[in-house]
């Protein structure tokens, strides 16, 4: 059935993720396991719909775990990965050097040799990234105390990837054979130069991320070419990917670097809502490939063993990362869900594998029944999730108030203003000097420089766009401020942003009183006016001059101020009818004079005057 | 002269444009050596009082004056926020308060009523003294000495300059006379208003 071309292929794929994620999504599966069954479904085991290109598309689809790291890093600043630095070294080190062993040990049960042994162990240790953050993220779980030990865990299993490969061929069957497969070779070139390249290339991407990129996109972002724009955040990731492939290094891990080096840039959400579809996309490629190339023939030749063998390796990695758990002194919630997260074998291990196979490290008999063995644990991860979520958490949670302590880190901030001008800088100055952290977005880059000139955070990017916003962390925050000045398109924010995300609170700056009307049917929430204040302002110090006192000036503003904010709402119900319009604003300014006056009478008899009233009639009795 | 006496006048008058007796008071000593008038519905119109402001003042003043209409037996009420919040725990009273310790206060009051309503047999059934205890108490918690208040009774009545100047001047001899401290405290800490009889309880001071 394959090989009618790319296509075909591509039908087929977007085809099988279209129809089951979103079935898998509502019964509660998530999304990955949507798509690893989407991949059974048309692999070879079942409607053999893919084919040989099965490896090249898993290959192709592996850029997605690198997109995804470049993402995770655009979300840790290097001050909170330097907090991280513990748990990564510490929790890290100890789970890939003790779930090697124990493994080791295992294999040495079977009849292996310790070679084979040792490499089976270290490959099996590593866990899945892709499935792990996805699901943690899906859930909702990163921030809290299990997902960042989890995360720390597999940053050190990407980091420790890169010295396994240059170990994995001493381990070779046959002394003196050790062949070192040119690709990933370490043997070629002296030690000394491959540390000098490997430095280069990591010092390359700091300093251009630091000093380069800002400028480039600057000048790309002054064209206002979205697509153009987008074309240069994917060649950001896929170039640093071939710089680190050039000196052997893991793409994932430098991608990763770069991110957290543009974590601090004003371009940190606009790269993110680009990049996100491709990785979301080619994830999602991923985890059907993974689904496809399962070889159930294996399986179904001896299912007690491979089953037992899942069995064994989810228990065993669950124990050690348990045992872990238990000495870091995690609380019993995170215990549970960090271990049962990563207690599966990770893409990586398909790499690691077919390497072992070429450098006769391993024989293929063993590692095509330990691929099979990785993806039956990747496809379970998903389902201990779910038996976590609803066996065990409910659990924990009889305390409620323990769980809602949970020490999150709060990386979303409560409030995103858009537009950093002259409106939206007054606003947000006031929120953050008032203590609330609040996300910037504006889309001229030359005011952005100059804002951050004097220390005001400014992230680049289009506020229209929905994809940016939930970037910026629409879906938490607590309130956007609309202070952008173009009146058409504020309009147009309020009613997708309403639509998207129902819960926020919509502040938004309006240009003048039709705007206002226009604005309340967009089903904003607070609306100003943004001469409204400023010019009353002025009528107020025009009061003082004509002779009124302070206060009284300022009764008199505010008093304006409110009738005029009544009838805003009350003309809004006759806005459009233009005859009940007119006849109902001219009603409203004539009650306005009357009100003023009787005010002034009033507070005059309150307060006192005239000269047979001199002094207070309140206590005159 | 080294020991003369800063005043400070607190002003508060929420409708100073249709005031007679009271603007009038006030032009007569505003110019007056060693008085500082702080007009407070002038300055924070909003209710927003600068207390470091007010402290920096209450700081650079022996005598404060509290100079306002009487409204519902007390006084307008930004005098009462500025009291609230001026007068606050560590500064005028508590651990480390006392910053106001000796000055002197002094109520000065106009009252649309006759000061014969001001008894247990008339309609305002108590003594002007009686309904002054919050502010004499005020000023014994925060370590001041009370003075008799300054009333000018009856406004309601007054018809032209002629009623009101007597009081003006009276109230241009006290303040000379606090500001060159040769007030007979011992004398004037028996009567039941100060300018009862100003020109008897100041002598030969009066009006030189």
């Amino acid at each position: 059935m394959h090989g009618e071309g790319f296509l075909f292929q591509a039908f087929v794929y977007l085809a099988a993720a279209v129809l089951s994620v979103p079935v898998a999504k509502r019964l509660g599966l998530g999304s990955v396991l949507g798509y690893l069954i989407a991949g059974v479904i048309i692999g070879p085991f079942a409607l053999g719909l893919t084919g040989e290109e099965g490896q090249d598309v898993m290959h192709f689809a592996e850029f997605g775990v690198v997109m995804m790291l470049f993402l995770v890093g655009l979300e840790l600043q290097p001050s909170r990965l330097w907090r991280l630095r513990g748990p990564i070294l510490g929790l890290g080190g100890l789970q890939t050097a003790l779930t090697a062993a124990a493994l080791m040990a295992a294999c040495l049960a079977f009849g292996l040799s310790w070679k084979a042994g040792l490499a089976i162990g270290l490959i099996l240790a590593l866990s899945s990234t892709a499935i792990v953050l996805q699901t943690l993220n899906e859930n909702g779980l990163l921030q809290t105390e299990s997902g960042q030990s989890s995360f720390s865990v597999l940053l050190f299993q990407d980091i420790a990837v890169i010295p396994m490969l240059a170990v994995l061929p001493f381990l070779a069957m046959q002394d003196g054979a050790v062949s070192v497969d040119p690709a990933h070779g370490a043997g070629d070139k002296p030690v000394w130069l491959l540390t000098a390249e490997v430095l280069a290339v990591v010092a390359a991407i700091i300093l251009g991320g630091r000093f380069l990129v800002r400028p480039i996109f600057r000048f790309i972002a002054d064209t206002r070419l979205r697509e153009v724009f987008t074309a240069a955040a994917l060649l950001l990731v896929i170039g640093i990917a071939v710089a680190m492939e050039a000196v052997d290094l893991s793409p994932a891990l430098g991608t990763f670097l770069a991110g957290v080096v543009l974590a601090d840039s004003e371009y940190r959400h606009e790269l993110e809502s680009n990049i996100e579809p491709f990785k979301g996309l080619l994830l999602g490629l991923f985890f059907i490939a993974v689904g496809a190339s399962m070889d159930f023939h294996l399986l179904t030749a001896d299912p007690g063993l491979i089953f037992s063998l899942v069995a064994l390796l989810i228990l065993i990695k669950f124990l050690v990362l348990h045992a872990l758990a238990l000495a870091f002194k995690m609380r019993p919630s995170a215990r549970w869900l960090f271990s049962l997260s990563l207690a599966q074998g990770g893409e990586f291990a398909f790499v690691l594998f077919s390497f072992a196979t070429q450098n006769q490290i391993l024989p293929a008999a063993v590692t095509n029944q330990l691929v099979l063995v990785v993806a039956l644990s990747m496809m379970l991860t998903p389902v201990l999730m779910i038996l976590y979520d609803k066996l065990l958490d409910p659990r924990f949670q009889t305390p409620k108030s323990t769980r809602e302590a949970d020490p999150i880190d709060e990386v979303d901030n409560p409030v995103i203003v858009a537009g950093y001008g002259r409106f939206g800088q007054i606003v947000s100055r006031l929120l953050s000097s008032s203590g609330f952290k609040t996300t910037l977005l504006d889309h001229d880059a030359a005011q952005i420089d100059l804002t951050r000139r004097f220390g005001a955070k400014v992230f680049y990017g289009d506020a229209s766009r929905i994809d940016l916003l939930h970037a910026a962390g629409a879906g938490q925050a607590r309130l956007l401020v609309l202070a952008i000045d173009d009146r058409d398109r504020v309009v147009q924010m309020a009613e997708s942003v309403r639509q998207h995300f129902p819960k926020l609170t919509l502040l938004a700056r309006a240009y003048d009183r039709r705007h206002a009307y226009e604005l309340m049917r967009a089903g904003v929430d607070i609306i100003v006016r943004e001469t409204f204040d400023s010019a009353l302002d002025m009528g107020r110090r025009a009061l003082e001059v004509l002779g009124y006192r302070a206060n009284q000036a300022y009764r008199a503003a505010l008093k304006f101020k409110h009738y005029d904010e009544q009838s805003l709402h009350e003309l809004y119900t006759v806005w459009g009818d233009d005859k009940a319009y007119g006849l109902r604003v001219r009603q409203r300014t004539e009650d306005l004079e009357t009100l003023l006056q009787r005010d002034r009478k009033q507070l005059d008899l309150a307060m006192d005057h005239d000269w047979h009233r001199e002094e207070d009639p309140k206590t005159t009795g | 002269m080294p020991d003369n006496k800063r005043i400070l006048i607190l002003f508060a008058h929420p409708a100073l444009e249709k005031s007679r007796v009271n603007v009038r008071l006030l032009r007569g000593v505003r110019d007056l050596n060693g008085v500082t008038v702080n007009d407070l519905y002038q300055h924070y119109p909003h209710f927003l009082i600068d207390v470091q402001r007010e402290h920096e003042l209450l700081e650079a003043h022996d005598i404060i004056v509290f100079q306002h209409p009487f409204y519902w037996y007390s006084a307008p009420a930004l005098l009462k926020e500025w009291q609230d919040l001026v007068l606050e725990y560590g500064y005028a009273y508590g651990n480390d308060g006392g910053a106001l310790n000796g000055k002197r206060l002094i109520n000065v009051i106009t009252v649309g009523g006759a000061e014969s309503s001001y008894c247990q047999q008339g309609t305002n059934h108590y003594t002007m003294q009686e309904l002054l205890q919050p502010f004499e108490q005020t000023a014994r918690f925060c370590g001041m000495h009370y003075l008799p208040p300054f009333v000018v009774h009856d406004t309601l009545n007054m018809r032209g300059d002629g009623d009101v100047l007597p009081h003006v001047e009276d109230y241009q001899q006290l303040l000379i006379a606090l500001h060159e401290d040769r007030l007979p405290y011992q004398s004037a800490a028996g009567l039941h208003r100060v300018n009862a009889n100003l020109p008897e309880l100041l002598g030969s001071g009066y009006a030189r």
